[in-house]
């Protein structure tokens, strides 16, 4: 019963695929309360997963023969996956109204994404983590490709698919190598058989970390296995693309946390060199080349980058006995998703109302945005400065978390290259600000911007989040601090 | 006595901001009078609190303390002594006058100006009364947004590259002392600005301190800004608007010289000492801002990036005094009561010095903007034999430009005057060096601000051929309205500084003593 309930989230997640597939085939008449159908069954889900937030009581063991991990990790994710159902419905409604006529399998993919991602942060075993990683993967090409008589929605879901395939076929080589040299395929079960392994094997270990970090830098989307995203980010529907940005990539370091915290403490030194060099990697790589780029979607596809490099410096600072602590870097993890969620779904509805409005996705284009829509200009300020991390808004708290917890440490240099890149992030996040209130508008397009109200909800509700993780942090710093109290090890 | 009144002072330009918010667009007037006119609420309590502050012993008063984040042990920490008070007067005083003086100037955008304008009140104020650091950050930080989008959508020809400078250059630096805050906080175990500085934090390690101590130095002197730090300065100066520029020139730069005087110095005072004394590298960054940037003064022909550069110089007479402060713990002798009277005598001069600046470059600044509106060029050469022509303006010029260059008398001749005494006796040799500072000012004051554009002749054509036939008029009324306040500080603090000093000087005596 217990299990039933914790999995009662997902469980309704993917009735609504079903229903909303379903209802979709039978008929020929067009069904336009569909997308209202998968918005209902998103809240259903938020709903009782934030509910049962406060109410379940839960421990960190493992149900259904090892695969689900039934602790507090997995709730803080169940929460996140159905935030991410919930906007994104909101974020296509009026959009795929005009652009495609195929909404029901539309929605259900998205729903079904969603699914994905919580499912993949309540795996525990290396299947259970191959079925779901794949499962979110397919259902993201599907999505990206989703505009089929767009060239470039079609290359990039061709690009995302070949280069998805590659890395999930490392992955699965890294973890088939990890059975072999632990004889488990439960995470925890390796984490036991590590931690008094015989030191000739650890040749067949450090292979399999390097291979499954493969897969989960892909998801991640982080330098230098990012190459997939700024295509796929441009070509995919708008909402897709904010749909990979977040949902995917917060589902990506779900994962990643979980294998390493719960499987390879023992191997802590050599994964956390290895992702010290990612994390330097991505944030440099990230931000420099984002200067360089004219199409919003493009720019913030190469700053996801960079702040998966920062996301990846609270992995690294990570110790096991101070979770939960001041500066601890799991903490500053899930709040700098948490911010990023907010800040970025935010942009990306920004995004999503001048592509729906104008068809352009150039920066020039929002030239004069402050006279055409004060709304869309005066909250896309807010999410780009939380992207910087400037004070007042959620970006400085999960910057403050993240670097603090380098420090606590001792990695100078990180914190160093950090502060390095957040300065020059400034740069191109600003050269939109810039676009949006200094340049006068010179062209007759100019007229004035109407939302749709769908659209009106995200950014209004995306724009508080962002504004109140600045100013009163307490309540998102105790909610992840509390859904790390319990983590599977 | 529990009425939060350094809240009062921060918050309500933001209750301001946001009745702003909400008027319509349309009703322009409404907004510019109402803005202004409230702004007064802060101007009064922050006199209020000028008068009530306890000049002894020093210490924080108006204390407010409340939890803010507590898991990460961040506080909402407020309080003010002499030196927080006598800055807030400043900052409210001028952000009331650059209020006013924007409901004759600023025609385009009004209510996005004001709304920025507000917050960026906000910022400043917050930055003298925090205690915290976090909270200190946070105002540090606000007050950048707004200051770069006056910069860029109401500034001049260069605006845009200026904006992007100067955020980046202040970003850069309050990222580095963001790591040293955070590095603090981790050796301390506290984010109380007063606590942290009690517990002299890496005292023992002299590696991490020099670090810390540089992340916190280069943060602020980024703001001074020191050379070679300053670069930003001229571009953003000469770019803003006329109210933007007294702004930047007359509170945001006092924003980082505060941060030396009330964090770096009590917090580290032994790498200070150090790097003022031993290895002088600030009192030589000081002399060179000071001389430098005079030197440049005589080689500019746009009269507001002459300002802008005497900036860069008579900030450097901070440094110095701060830095002269900090030597006199290393020289031979220290410790004694000549030593410490010197070491107070430096600070109170650069605490002073912050205070008149303020007012005299932000006083030059207005002057600059009102002959830029007429006749829309700043270029020393297109003026000439004003003087005669606009007489008003030209006696208020003189008066401001003489407190500039330090006649006694006037409110710039004390804070220089206790500037060198106490460098005097710390580090003569800088002082001797600083001083050829005071005769280029003298020089380009004179020579270029004075002679060439109110001296001599008045050439009509040259006149009607540089500025497309404008009308020469002298002082409107609320020019003048906003330019008495000024020159009546400037008087009164050249004739009486125990108005100001009799409360910086219990600071600085606090401060010191405790070392």
């Amino acid at each position: 019963m217990q299990i039933f309930l914790f999995l009662l989230p997902q469980l309704i997640l993917f009735l609504s695929v079903v229903l909303v597939f379903g209802i979709d085939l039978m008929g020929s008449k067009e069904k336009k309360w569909l997308p209202y159908l998968a918005l209902t069954g998103a809240v259903i889900s938020l709903g009782i997963s934030l509910y049962q937030y406060g109410w379940m009581e839960i421990e960190e063991i493992t149900v259904l023969g090892g695969m689900i991990a039934m602790d507090s990790f997995s709730h803080f994710f169940q929460i996140f996956a159905s935030l991410v159902a919930v906007f994104i419905t909101l974020l296509s409604m009026a959009y795929m109204k005009v652009k495609s006529p195929y909404q029901g399998e539309y929605y259900s993919f998205i729903l079904l994404g969603s699914f994905a991602i919580s499912l993949l942060a309540l795996s525990s075993d290396l299947v259970m983590i191959f079925i779901a990683f794949e499962l979110l993967s397919i259902s993201s090409y599907i999505l990206t490709g989703f505009f089929r008589y767009d060239p470039k929605s079609s290359e990039a879901s061709i690009k995302y698919f070949l280069y998805g395939s590659l890395a999930s076929a490392m992955m699965l080589y890294g973890m088939s190598l990890l059975y072999g040299a632990t004889a488990s395929t439960n995470l925890v079960e390796i984490a036991k058989v590590l931690a008094n392994i015989d030191p000739s094997l650890n040749w067949i270990v450090y292979p399999a970390i390097v291979l499954m970090l493969v897969g989960f830098g892909f998801k991640t989307a982080t330098a230098p296995f990012h190459q997939w995203s700024p295509d796929a980010y441009e070509g995919a529907p708008t909402p897709v693309t904010a749909f990979l940005a977040v949902g995917s990539i917060g589902a990506g370091f779900a994962i990643l946390i979980r294998v390493m915290i719960t499987a390879l403490p023992a191997f802590q030194l050599n994964w956390g060199a290895l992702i010290t060099g990612l994390s330097i990697i991505s944030m440099t790589l990230g931000n420099l080349v984002a200067i360089s780029q004219k199409n919003i979607k493009r720019m913030l596809a190469y700053s996801g980058i960079a702040h998966a490099g920062y996301i990846l410096i609270g992995l690294v600072s990570w110790e096991s006995g101070l979770l939960g602590t001041v500066f601890d870097g799991l903490s500053g993890i899930l709040v700098y998703l948490l911010v990023y969620l907010a800040a970025n779904l935010g942009a990306f509805a920004v995004v999503t109302a001048i592509d729906h409005k104008t068809g352009s996705n150039q920066i020039e284009d929002y030239a004069g945005l402050i006279k055409r829509s004060p709304l869309l200009a005066g909250t896309m300020v807010v999410f780009l400065l939380s992207l910087i991390g400037i004070p007042g808004t959620g970006g400085f708290v999960g910057k403050l978390l993240v670097f603090g917890s380098a420090l606590r440490a001792e990695y100078y240099f990180l914190a160093l290259v950090a502060i390095i890149n957040s300065v020059i992030a400034g740069f191109y996040y600003l050269n939109v600000i810039r676009y949006m209130f200094f340049q006068p508008l010179d062209e007759p397009s100019g007229e004035k911007i109407q939302l749709p109200g769908s659209l009106s909800v995200v950014l209004v509700v995306t724009c508080v989040f962002t504004l109140l993780m600045g100013i009163i942090a307490q309540p998102f710093i105790h909610f992840v601090q509390t859904s790390l109290k319990l983590v599977l090890s | 006595m529990n009425f939060p009144v350094l809240s009062a002072i921060t918050f309500v330009p933001l209750l301001i901001s946001l009745i702003v918010l909400i008027i319509p667009k349309s009703k322009e007037n409404l907004i510019r009078w109402s803005a202004t006119i409230l702004s007064l609420i802060p101007l009064a309590l922050a006199i209020y609190v000028y008068f009530v502050v306890q000049a002894d012993p020093g210490t924080m008063q108006f204390k407010e303390e409340y939890s803010w984040i507590p898991s990460l042990d961040v506080y909402y920490r407020m309080g003010a002594d002499g030196l927080s008070a006598i800055m807030l007067v400043l900052t409210a005083l001028l952000s009331t006058l650059c209020l006013y003086y924007s409901i004759y100037t600023i025609k385009d955008r009004v209510k996005e100006y004001y709304f920025l304008f507000l917050l960026l009140q906000v910022g400043m104020s917050g930055v003298f009364v925090s205690l915290d650091f976090i909270f200190f950050y946070v105002f540090w930080e606000i007050g950048l947004v707004p200051m770069y989008l006056l910069i860029g959508v109401w500034g001049g020809k260069r605006r845009i590259y200026a904006s992007i400078k100067f955020f980046l250059y202040t970003l850069a630096g309050s990222m580095a002392m963001l790591l040293a805050i955070i590095a603090v906080y981790l050796e301390t175990g506290t984010f109380d600005i007063l606590k942290a500085a009690a517990a002299q934090p890496f005292a023992g390690n002299l590696t991490f301190a020099a670090v810390a101590f540089w992340a916190f130095f280069i943060g602020f002197a980024i703001k001074v800004p020191i050379f070679p730090f300053h670069t930003w300065l001229p571009d953003a100066h000469t770019e803003a608007p006329t109210t933007g520029s007294v702004i930047l020139a007359g509170v945001l730069l006092k924003l980082g010289a505060y941060g030396l005087i009330r964090i770096v110095l009590p917090m580290f005072p032994e790498q200070f000492a150090y790097y003022s004394y031993e290895v002088p590298i600030i009192p030589i960054l000081a002399v060179i801002s000071i001389v430098y940037g005079a030197l440049v003064c005589m080689a500019q022909w746009d009269l507001k990036r002459l300002i802008a550069y005497s900036s860069v110089s008579h900030m450097g007479y901070v440094t110095l005094g701060i830095s002269a402060a900090a030597a006199s713990l290393h020289v031979p002798g220290a410790g004694t009561e000549q030593a410490i009277t010197s070491a107070i005598i430096g600070l109170n001069g650069a605490s002073l010095q912050l205070f008149t600046h303020g007012i005299i470059t932000g006083g030059l600044f207005f002057l600059v903007g009102m002959i830029y509106d007429r006749a829309h060029t700043r270029q020393i050469k297109d003026f000439g034999g004003l003087g005669a022509k606009m007489p008003y303006y030209y006696g208020i010029m003189m008066v401001t430009g003489f407190a500039s260059l330090g006649l006694p008398g006037l409110a710039g001749f004390w804070s220089e005057l206790f500037v060198f005494r106490g460098t005097f006796a710390a580090i003569p040799v800088f002082a001797m060096i600083g001083i050829l500072g005071l005769v280029f000012t003298a020089a380009y004051i004179l020579w270029k601000v004075i002679q060439h554009v109110f001296l001599g002749e008045f050439d009509q054509e040259k006149w009607d051929a540089v500025t497309h036939n404008a009308k020469i008029t002298d002082m409107a009324t609320f020019e003048k309205v906003t330019m008495w306040p000024l020159v009546i500080l400037m008087v009164l603090i050249g004739l009486y500084p125990s108005l100001v000093t009799r409360l910086l000087n219990a600071v600085s005596t606090a401060m010191i003593s405790n070392f």
